[in-house]
């Protein structure tokens, strides 16, 4: 019997696999916030709501020293690769092919196909060298591996936004005789920053993220709250760690959905 | 006055290739080079050209008589285990993610974003804390052995912490997002005139997915399930601290040497090898991808 009602789009049971996915996603993290706030030192059983934890994280010298470490580590090398990616956008956008572009392509891109345990160890290497080289075991090395880390992913919002961009504003200043350099600070350059918000925010996520290659490169009292975290899920766990993951998931939430609302704005 | 503008997008595109060739590609032919030398005493290499560390990748001496020679068996289970591992992977990350990618794009719009930002937050949360949120799901103690144990299904823990099983939670958990973002991508260009059609001519639900939906998403499915395979195999916080030493994958076999096994040639070997690996997918990846934008465009 044909039914008016058919939808064509509709295929049974895949909408419960959907709501049953994203509480799959979803229910891990909610228990580990959930927990942090438990009295009892348990994952599993309930005490009373408490905030002790974040009491203990906080109280914590080591806790406080990783997460200034980090934060510090991300702003810089979010910084420094945004500026870069910005340069190189500028340089690789709306032009027809170029000599070597491909090669510029791989090189940008090339953190993001390498596995990070590859990338890891590579640094290791080149950076055990070095130390021995010049005597310099400070934080730079760490700058260094993190920006080159975070410039594929500033590069790529900044990129798109600069292919989007209206091209007829900066033609409309050149026919006003604006010099280059004119039309770039007020032309360009303005409706260039919400794709540099963006990608700093990406690089800067990125940068607080990244474990493995913090792991391999870091000198002895460099770690940061990723390698912290992972040296202390090898030992036993309270949940003064659950406190620090959620406050550490609350600060990537609100960059990750800050970057959603700009990068949506653009329409 | 062309070649003037080139030299300029040079001298832009420069100080990020800088960075770039001494952070990232310069590193990596070092452990090329590495990789065909001999180990040296605490760790680090001696300067002299060897291939014992490639032989070692996939061979084994006896200790008493050099000349005898097996394959090496432990290092073909852990290569073994990663490629099985990140199959598992692949398949449970497409048969959750495809219900879902469809799901999304058949969706009013503007619901299909909130949906799409629900899918991707995750992916954008630190790795070690999903990890971590897994290893408390599945601990001794954890919430779901408390669980089974109040429910008196069992009466003691179900070890599941140091397994593959733990492994393969962990990675599909946390490489999901990337199977269902190029599925919906997909799906959302999909003609649904095509759908109607085969209802029209009597197709059941089973045959229309089959022969219409499934040959027309097949480019989003390979792109996914490369995305979820790629970081898969090269995998290295999700089984260090869902595996441990008891199900080791290549990642850990490579940090190992550069840890307590000290022969660094020997882990430069191995990383080359799953560089070549992953390369490879990569390549195949971006023929499927490039092959799909042309198709759009013809």
């Amino acid at each position: 019997m044909a039914n008016p009602a058919f939808d064509v789009r509709r295929l049974p049971g895949f909408g419960t696999v959907a709501i049953l996915t994203l509480a799959l996603l979803y229910l891990p993290i909610v228990m580990l916030v959930v927990f942090s706030f438990n009295e009892a030192p348990s994952q599993s059983t309930w005490g009373g709501f408490s905030l002790k934890w974040y009491e203990a994280a906080f109280n914590n010298r080591q806790v406080i020293e990783v997460s200034i470490r980090s934060l510090w580590l991300a702003l810089v090398a979010a910084g420094i690769s945004t500026f870069l990616a910005t340069l190189a956008a500028l340089a690789t956008t709306r032009v027809g092919r170029f000599p070597g572009q491909t090669m510029i392509y791989a090189l940008i891109n090339q953190p993001l196909m390498v596995p990070e345990i590859v990338t890891g160890i590579a640094l290791l290497i080149f950076v055990a060298f070095l130390k021995v080289q010049t005597g310099y075991t400070g934080m730079g090395y760490l700058v260094l591996a993190h920006t080159a880390f975070c410039i594929p992913f500033a590069y790529l919002p900044i990129r798109a936004r600069l292919e989007t961009m209206d091209l007829t504003l900066e033609r409309a200043a050149a026919d006003l005789y604006a010099t280059p350099v004119k039309t770039f600070t007020y032309v360009t350059f303005p409706l260039l920053v919400p794709g540099i918000v963006a990608g700093f925010m990406l690089g800067f996520v990125v940068s607080l993220d990244t474990v493995v290659i913090t792991e391999f490169v870091k000198s002895a009292g460099q770690d940061t709250l990723p390698t912290y975290m992972l040296g202390q899920l090898r030992r036993s766990i309270t949940p003064e760690m659950n406190a620090i993951a959620t406050l550490f998931l609350a600060l990537s939430l609100v960059v990750v959905s800050l970057f959603f609302l700009i990068t949506r704005k653009r329409g | 006055m062309n070649r003037s503008t080139h030299g300029w997008k040079w001298l832009l595109v420069s100080p990020a290739l800088l960075v770039l060739v001494f952070a990232a590609s310069g590193p990596l032919l070092i452990v090329a080079v590495y990789s065909f030398l001999s180990p040296g005493n605490m760790g680090g290499v001696a300067w002299e050209f060897s291939t014992e560390a490639w032989f070692r990748v996939f061979f084994k001496r006896d200790i008493f008589e050099p000349e005898n020679v097996a394959l090496n068996a432990d290092f073909l289970a852990v290569f073994q285990r990663t490629l099985w591992l990140s199959f598992q992977t692949t398949v449970i990350c497409a048969l959750l993610g495809f219900p879902t990618a469809w799901f999304i794009a058949t969706r009013p719009p503007h619901r299909r974003m909130i949906w799409l930002f629900l899918i991707t937050v995750p992916f954008w949360t630190n790795l070690l804390i999903r990890t971590f949120a897994i290893q408390e799901l599945i601990r001794n103690n954890g919430t779901i052995n408390t669980l089974l144990q109040w429910l008196g299904i069992t009466s003691r823990p179900i070890d599941m912490m140091y397994t593959d099983f733990a492994v393969l939670m962990g990675m599909s958990y946390v490489f999901l997002p990337l199977m269902v973002l190029p599925l919906y991508a997909a799906m959302e260009k999909l003609d649904f005139r095509l759908v109607e059609a085969g209802y029209d001519l009597y197709a059941s639900r089973m045959q229309v997915l089959r022969h219409v939906i499934l040959p027309l998403v097949k480019p989003g499915f390979i792109a996914g399930s490369i995305l979820v395979f790629i970081p898969s195999i090269g995998a290295y916080v999700t089984p260090s601290v869902l595996g441990g030493g008891r199900s080791m994958m290549v990642g850990n076999l490579i940090a190992l040497q550069f840890g307590q096994g000290r022969n660094w040639p020997l882990g430069a070997a191995l990383a080359m090898l799953l560089l070549v690996v992953v390369v490879t997918a990569l390549i195949f990846y971006l023929r499927v991808t490039s092959r799909e934008t042309g198709e759009r465009h013809g």
